[in-house]
């Protein structure tokens, strides 16, 4: 009895279906691929790395394989001091974002500038690299592009470290491992929307913002501020710790979930954190028996909370 | 039922893995409904339950929502599927084995995927959060073996035509498998931007489109003519309905990214194909209710008949919503707010699971051939899931209007979570009055396959009187 009388009905639904994800994966995929890069994507993808989310060099988003921003204060051969620089260190054997692995994700024009002058091709995992965005002339517009400091001025990995103080250290692309991992995105957008919106959260993003990220997490359910620009709301690192250790220390009607668990065991004195003394003396302190709150131990400088308040910082 | 995974198919008792996927659904449920009452509480009470990551809210409401999607809908999907297609076919499952061996792999897979994401391993990507490991493994062992076993049952039929259900269930099972290999392209070959963000909505609504409502419309093309005794009002209506399901539900996927910089033309060409959706809805709909000509008694006397016209007259403002609330006009309003939230659960608690409720039902009573143990426990689970699932789509819908007017208004962000905090506390009742409802069911269905009353051969469910 077989399907004999169905031909024509599966060659129509063929058809179909097949004609559907011609119009709504093929076309637009090569609207995606003629955007550039804009100067956001290339600092946003530089600073995350490679992949933010699952992936097997990171299987359990612990913030491993992550580049490090650093504010350069001195240059690092010489020791003298220059005009703040940032740049992008990828250590040893730490995965390079899709727009080295594969330049043509950079955009006409970022890519072939970043691959004659930038020299991005001559970074290698095993040896490690340095980049930074530098500026150059495409066709006759100026464009940012991506420099491999290793190739153009020997500026190693190592070397870069030396020069570097722990307050010049950004970890914020293991910050956004945290972000992802923690779920902020269930109640916190990325994405401040095309209409009134902006006023409050700052501009939204354009087209070719997003080359090279992974996951864009653009969050789409918002019972919370959208986080796009909120490092240039608030920069202030100690209200996050105070916000990040319990939200209802600084904003009583949040509900925002505590994330004290970030801190780790220890604080920056590498003082064991008791977790169960300051929950009793903030609910003597909530229920009115304690006039000031217990104050919030000092995070340590490799704790996940560092990372997250780092990325923070970033949101510009 | 275990025991039968190393038995000859021949010895395997016909119905044997409709009975597991049946009572697996029902128990996901009630973990999906009870993650689900969980996460309300703590939306309501951000302090409940407080410190630890495990129950932080960002680490399970993805749990929730797999479970009740890839559990309890899919699960009942399969249930469905593996009784259903073989009775329009006239003949036999193909292979009750792999139908075993199908729901324990789906079992054993979801159970490690929903670990994973609990402890936040995540691909950061909402609905495709499985990490891609879990996605292959959902394709390949879980949407294929079931994809064979429906194709299989479907080829070797005893009937010359293939009726309206089984059209649905074929093609949506192949469908399932193309969606999740697609979808999660981004993640197999690291694509990254918008092709990303744009992949993970495309992904989203076609689990939605090409899944969970072309099914759950199949499941009630089986269950009203079979009970009402009517036969379907038209097969015409039912080919329009299936047609228009293929070609204006697999496209607008971009209406989900209505307020993202995609390119303008993807956007206006979504919108526009996201108002025809109303095409399958109106076809749909239509068709159900005029089958019921002459029968409008059963929806007050059958459980099964109530749960699923319930769940189609559920489908007109759900739809309404659909059409409308992606164009631009009305997007910019209510995109992001709690708005989504209840259309989220209009469709997939509103009239998906309502329609899926009516099959286990019917199901399991037909193959366990017993009466259902108690109607009043029936009832009472109607009732808890209808007024639960009001009171949440109710004050969710108020709760986004708020939050819409503040974000036009420039209200500060913190005086819109205040004056959201009753709307979430009358959300975390509704949605505990669904939770409890299930709990009931479950015991219900075990009694009815301990204590029902034995159904004569020949005779069907509906046919008895119900005694408790
Ligand atoms: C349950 C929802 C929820 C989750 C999950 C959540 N937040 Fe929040 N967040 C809020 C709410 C509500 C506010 C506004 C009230 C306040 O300031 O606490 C807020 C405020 C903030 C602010 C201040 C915003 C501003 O405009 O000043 C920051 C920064 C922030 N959250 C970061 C995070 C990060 C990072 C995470 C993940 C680790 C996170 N949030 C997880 C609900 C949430
Ligand atoms: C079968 C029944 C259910 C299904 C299929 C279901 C499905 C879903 C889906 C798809 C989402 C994501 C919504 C979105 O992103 O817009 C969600 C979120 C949620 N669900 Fe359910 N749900 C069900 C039952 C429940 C119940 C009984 C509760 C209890 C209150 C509940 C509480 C929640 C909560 C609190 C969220 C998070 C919403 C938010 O982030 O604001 N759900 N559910």
């Amino acid at each position: 009895m077989a399907f004999r009388e169905y031909k024509i009905g599966a060659r129509m639904f063929g058809l179909a279906l097949g004609g559907s994800m011609c119009i709504t994966l093929l076309l637009p995929a090569f609207d995606f691929a003629s955007v550039s890069s804009t100067d956001v994507a290339l600092d946003k993808a530089f600073t995350a790395g490679h992949e933010t989310a699952f992936n097997l060099e990171d299987p359990f988003l612990l913030g491993w394989n992550k580049p490090l921003k650093i504010t350069l204060k001195a240059d690092p051969k010489t020791g003298q001091p220059m005009a703040a620089k940032e740049v992008y260190v990828y250590q040893t054997g730490t995965t390079f974002p899709a727009g080295i692995l594969h330049p043509r994700i950079l955009g006409k024009g970022v890519e072939e500038l970043s691959v004659q002058q930038g020299k991005i091709g001559e970074a290698q995992k095993g040896a490690g690299a340095v980049f930074a965005l530098a500026k150059g002339s495409f066709q006759g517009a100026e464009i940012s592009y991506v420099e491999n400091l290793t190739a153009t001025k020997g500026w190693t990995p190592a070397v870069v470290m030396s020069v570097a103080k722990d307050e010049d250290v950004s970890h914020a692309g293991a910050g956004k491992t945290m972000f992802v991992r923690e779920g902020c995105w269930w109640c916190h957008t990325l994405l401040p929307e095309q209409t009134q919106d902006w006023q409050v959260f700052g501009a939204p993003p354009m087209l070719g913002d997003f080359n090279g990220e992974s996951p864009t997490a653009f969050g789409s359910d918002r019972k919370a501020p959208d986080l796009l620009h909120v490092g240039s709301r608030n920069s202030s690192r100690e209200w996050m710790m105070l916000h990040f250790f319990n939200p209802r220390l600084v904003q009583p009607h949040s509900i925002m979930p505590r994330f004290d668990y970030l801190w780790g065991d220890k604080d920056a004195s590498g003082q064991k954190i008791d977790f169960d003394k300051w929950r009793a003396e903030y609910i003597q302190y909530r229920d009115g028996a304690r006039v000031t709150p217990p104050e919030v131990p000092a995070y340590s400088k490799n704790s996940e909370i560092r990372y997250l308040i780092d990325y923070m910082m970033s949101l510009k | 039922m275990l025991k039968y995974l190393f038995a000859k198919n021949e010895d395997i008792p016909e119905g044997s893995s409709a009975v597991y996927w049946g009572f697996s659904s029902i128990v996901w449920f009630v973990i999906g409904t009870g993650l689900g009452s969980f996460n309300a509480a703590k939306l309501a009470f951000p302090d409940f339950v407080t410190g630890n990551e495990f129950f932080a809210f960002g680490h399970m409401r993805q749990v929730h929502v797999h479970a009740v999607i890839f559990g309890w809908i899919s699960m009942a999907f399969g249930m469905a599927m593996m009784y259903i297609t073989p009775a329009l076919g006239n003949t036999k499952l193909w292979s009750e084995k792999l139908g075993l061996w199908n729901a324990t792999l789906w079992n054993v897979g979801l159970s490690l995927g929903l670990v994973l994401l609990w402890a936040g391993v995540s691909s950061g990507r909402e609905y495709s959060d499985f990490p891609w490991v879990i996605d292959l493994y959902i394709a390949l062992f879980m949407a294929v073996p079931l994809c064979i076993n429906v194709w299989m049952t479907v080829i070797n039929r005893r009937t010359q035509g293939i009726y309206t259900t089984n059209w649905f269930f074929a093609s949506a099972v192949f469908m399932v498998a193309i969606v999740f290999l697609t979808g999660n392209l981004p993640e197999f070959f690291h694509l990254t931007g918008l092709t990303e963000a744009y992949l993970t909505w495309w992904f989203a609504h076609n689990v939605l489109g090409l899944w969970i409502t072309p099914v759950a419309a199949a499941i009630a093309y089986y269950t009203i003519p079979k009970v009402t005794g009517n036969p379907l009002y038209s097969h015409r209506i039912g080919h329009l309905h299936f047609w228009s399901v293929v070609v204006f539900y697999s496209t607008p996927a971009a209406h989900h990214l209505m307020s993202a910089p995609l390119p303008e033309w993807l956007k206006s060409f979504a919108s526009v194909e996201g108002v025809l959706i109303l095409v399958p809805a109106i076809a749909f709909v239509s068709n159900i209710l005029l089958t019921m000509t002459g029968k409008w008694h059963m929806f007050v006397e059958n459980l099964e008949i109530r749960f699923t016209i319930t769940g189609v007259l559920m489908a007109i403002p759900l739809n309404m919503q659909g059409g409308f609330q992606q164009t631009r006009a009305i997007n910019w309003y209510i995109h992001g707010t709690g708005w989504i939230v209840a259309h989220a659960h209009l469709a997939l608690l509103g009239f998906s699971t309502f329609l899926e409720a009516a099959a286990v039902y019917l199901g399991l009573q037909m193959i366990l051939k017993r009466k259902l143990y108690s109607l009043t426990l029936g009832n009472i689970h109607f009732w808890l899931l209808l007024i639960g699932f009001t009171t949440y789509w109710v004050s969710m819908t108020i709760a986004g209007l708020i939050q819409g007017a503040g974000k036009i208004y420039e209200v500060p962000y913190i005086d819109v979570v205040i004056a959201e905090h009753p709307y979430m506390i009358a959300r975390w009742l509704g949605g505990t009055m669904v939770f409890t409802g299930n709990v009931l069911w479950l015991y219900n269905m075990w009694m009815t396959a301990r204590q029902g009353t034995v159904i004569p051969v020949g005779r069907m469910p509906h046919e008895l009187a119900y005694e408790r």
